[in-house]
């Protein structure tokens, strides 16, 4: 075992790509000699060659576009994205095309490309710097979008992301780069489309993504001293949704709140909201509940401690669950997991309780593509 | 055949920029005649002499407030102070200039307070000036997206009746978003005074030049756009001042916009926190600093009897001052990492309150109950 932080399991998981199949290809602004502002690509200019690893014209809406040609002929492009804010002129063609290539084209042509986008705040950028731009990517079907929330996630994910036959928006959550975990790499953990209970608990279930899961473990820490038992689960794959696992859990705790960075307001805490009520409304003892960014543009350095959801924050929000209604004798008893029938238009029923995974699965990674 | 457009003569194809840079003063100060451009006369030399002293003055101290924790970043101008200062002393008062982040000395040369030119960059706020006020917009980090700007803002000022030109500063980087394209192309399309003016500093980051275009110089983008394109020593301030000054006059009579690329070089790394060893070679900066701008506008002076050392150290002292100031205002302030409480140490208040105030013209309901809910939390309710 070794300690390593996500920017080095990364970078790792590139190198291994690269080695892997000689129609990767690492390219983006800043990618080359300087490996990257975050150091993912430490290092693969020199192993790979320019030939394979090389920095582009800084133009975002031509990386991504370019991406889609080479993916359209055998390529598979991994195109880096320097900043959350900065992949704004790629939206065009993330939407336009990446998204929807396969779809126009009746299956005939596919895009296996990778967009990396470091995001999130925490990291006392100035403005551009810290946006969390999940919602707008996790709107657009077609896209698959996925963030890894730990060393071992980010080596996982980021492989199977480059073999994935869909295009992938990967997010980075850049506070998290510098997270060290002990790890043997290569590791292969959960599938990347599914949600991962990160620390089990029956009182009320905590759902986190990217950034945000390791405050949730915190905050889970924090709550059992107050005597509240909470479950974290890690979402992983923002689109599509792991329905089965949220629901499994919240079915059994009864309770759940949402965590992001990202403004509350049209956030994609509110998909995971909507859902978990549709999907857990008689199973539910409160209204599910956000806790999210303020909804204003990202703050400035010196104020973005009041802007970031805290374990505090969370904490808050797990104290507004309705608990009293526990104490009142004349209370409906809560409805059991295994007794009460699933709301019809529920698809993720059928798979409820997570039979159909194996979740400790933990293997070396298989180079070759499935 | 009647023409479908509103030109009455398709414009005359402007001619092409020179590979070889318009230089007024070469790099050991004599004199290089251009007929074309005219050098600014002694005054206006000493003017931008001045202004590049007391620039790199501030540059360095920003660079210091920078590694001491006190700026959340600092992209240094160190070694682009003719570009910034002879493009800005070109504009007049009531033209708008339309800066990058790279440009905080361009936002001094403008009388910018140097404690708000760098709120941003103290992580305070995203911009500390009024850009009304200043004729200066606010400093733009995504690239060459302010460009366009430039090009509605000058079509506004004509509709008003207005004489108002504009300068867009960006690097060599920025010429390669697609943003840059599209307000180049508004710009000649609508014939809006704006100048481009390119600070080609040779790096995007870690990026060469060379890696962004593939034309024989920046300049020459112009001509596809059917506009005009200089190519310029941008370490002679002279030259960027006289070649500046050239573009808006023509640019204010009508004759149209242009680009003008600039030959400079930064000095520093891209930012505090950037690893130049990783992709340049020490070499190439030793060369650069040899042909630095305030050196060779220095070396003009005093061999032509106009600068003497008692009046050189006035200039320095001045800058020492403006230094020693921002030093001083800036002490008091907590480092943009630091934790909430050693934030009530002084400096200039930062309110939470502040977040939610211009996000739009008022309040609405839903931001005002979470200001409160801020507010309950920070009270402890
Ligand atoms: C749209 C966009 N993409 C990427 C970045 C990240 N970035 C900031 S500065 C920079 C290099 C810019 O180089 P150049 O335009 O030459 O200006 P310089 O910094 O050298 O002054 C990059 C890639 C950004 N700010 N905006």
């Amino acid at each position: 075992m070794t300690e390593t932080t996500m920017a080095q399991a990364l970078n790792r998981a590139l190198r291994d790509a690269l080695a892997a199949d000689p129609d990767v290809l690492v390219y983006g602004e800043d990618v080359g000699p300087l490996g990257g502002v975050f150091r993912v690509t430490d290092g693969l200019a020199a192993e790979f060659g320019a030939e394979r690893c090389f920095d582009s014209p800084l133009a975002e809406a031509g990386i991504v576009g370019t991406a889609v040609g080479m993916a359209m002929h055998g390529g598979r492009p991994v195109v880096e994205m320097q900043f959350d804010s900065f992949a704004y002129p790629a939206f065009e063609q993330l939407v336009s095309h990446v998204a929807k290539m396969r779809n126009r084209t009746q299956g005939a042509v596919e895009l296996p490309m990778v967009v990396r986008i470091p995001y999130g705040g925490g990291i006392g950028g100035v403005e551009h710097h810290s946006d969390s731009s999940e919602a707008y990517y996790a709107h657009t079907p077609g896209l698959r979008v996925v963030t890894p929330g730990n060393p071992a996630d980010g080596y996982s994910m980021l492989r199977e992301a480059i073999d994935c036959p869909d295009p992938v928006v990967f997010l980075e959550p850049k506070r998290r780069y510098w997270d060290r975990a002990d790890l043997e790499l290569p590791v292969r953990t959960e599938s990347m489309d599914r949600a991962v209970v990160r620390s089990s608990g029956t009182d009320v279930t905590l759902i986190a993504y990217g950034p945000m899961v390791a405050t949730a473990l915190e905050t889970a820490e924090a709550a059992r001293e107050e005597g509240i038992d909470v479950e974290v689960v890690d979402l992983r794959s923002l689109s599509p949704f792991d329905d089965a696992t949220v629901a499994e859990s919240v079915r059994r705790t009864g309770r759940a709140v949402v965590v992001h960075e990202a403004p509350m307001f049209g956030g994609y805490g509110a998909e995971v909201a909507a859902r978990v009520t549709e999907q857990c409304f008689h199973y539910l003892e409160a209204p599910v509940l956000r806790v999210g960014g303020l909804d204003i543009p990202y703050p400035p350095p010196k104020l973005e401690e009041y802007y970031l959801p805290s374990v505090d924050r969370i904490l808050d929000a797990m104290d507004r669950l309705q608990w009293e209604a526990d104490w009142f004798p004349e209370a409906p008893p809560r409805p059991r997991a295994d007794a009460v029938p699933l709301p019809c238009n529920d698809s993720a029923g059928a798979s409820a309780g997570g039979s159909d995974r194996s979740r400790s699965e933990v293997s070396a990674w298989a180079p070759s593509r499935p | 055949m009647k023409r479908i457009d509103d030109r009455a003569e398709p414009a005359p194809a402007p001619t092409l920029p020179s590979t070889e840079p318009i230089r007024l003063v070469d790099r050991k100060g004599h004199r290089v005649v251009d007929s074309a451009y005219p050098t600014p006369d002694h005054g206006t030399l000493l003017t931008l002499l001045r202004s590049m002293v007391i620039g790199r003055r501030f540059d360095r101290q920003a660079g210091a407030l920078a590694r001491q924790g006190r700026l959340a970043v600092y992209p240094s101008s160190y070694g682009q102070e003719a570009c910034q200062i002879g493009g800005v002393l070109a504009l007049a008062e009531h033209d708008w200039l339309f800066p990058t982040y790279r440009d905080c000395v361009a936002l001094v040369t403008r009388g910018i307070d140097p404690v708000d030119t760098l709120t941003l960059m103290r992580g305070d706020w995203h911009n500390g000036y009024d850009p009304g006020r200043y004729r200066c917009a606010p400093q733009c980090t995504p690239l060459a997206t302010n460009a366009s700007h430039a090009v509605g803002l000058t079509y506004a000022a004509r509709r008003k009746g207005e004489d108002v030109a504009a300068l867009v500063l960006m690097g060599d980087g920025a010429t390669s978003e697609g943003d840059a394209h599209e307000a180049y192309n508004f710009a000649a399309v609508w014939n809006t005074p704006v100048v481009f003016l390119i600070q080609n500093n040779h790096w995007a980051i870690s990026v060469p030049v060379r890696k962004q275009s593939a034309a024989p110089t920046l300049a020459h983008k112009a001509i596809g756009y059917g506009m005009r394109g200089y190519h310029v020593d941008g370490n002679d301030a002279a030259a960027v001042y006289s070649v500046v000054s050239h573009a808006l006059g023509e640019a204010r009579a009508g004759g149209g916009p242009a680009i003008i690329e600039a030959q400079t070089y930064r000095l520093d790394p891209h930012t505090n926190s950037d690893a130049p060893q990783r992709y340049r070679d020490e070499s190439e900066v030793e060369y650069w600093k040899e042909r630095d701008p305030v050196a060779r506008l220095e070396a003009l002076l005093r061999a032509e009897g106009r600068l003497d050392d008692a009046e050189l150290d006035r200039v320095a002292a001045e800058a020492e001052r403006l230094a020693t100031d921002l030093r001083e205002r800036l002490s008091g302030e907590r480092s943009p990492r630091g934790t909430r409480d050693a934030g009530r140490r002084g400096g200039p208040a930062l309110s939470p309150d502040d977040l939610f105030t211009h996000v739009y013209a008022a309040a609405p309901p839903m931001l005002a109950q979470q200001r409160q809910a801020l507010l309950d939390e920070l009270r402890g309710v």
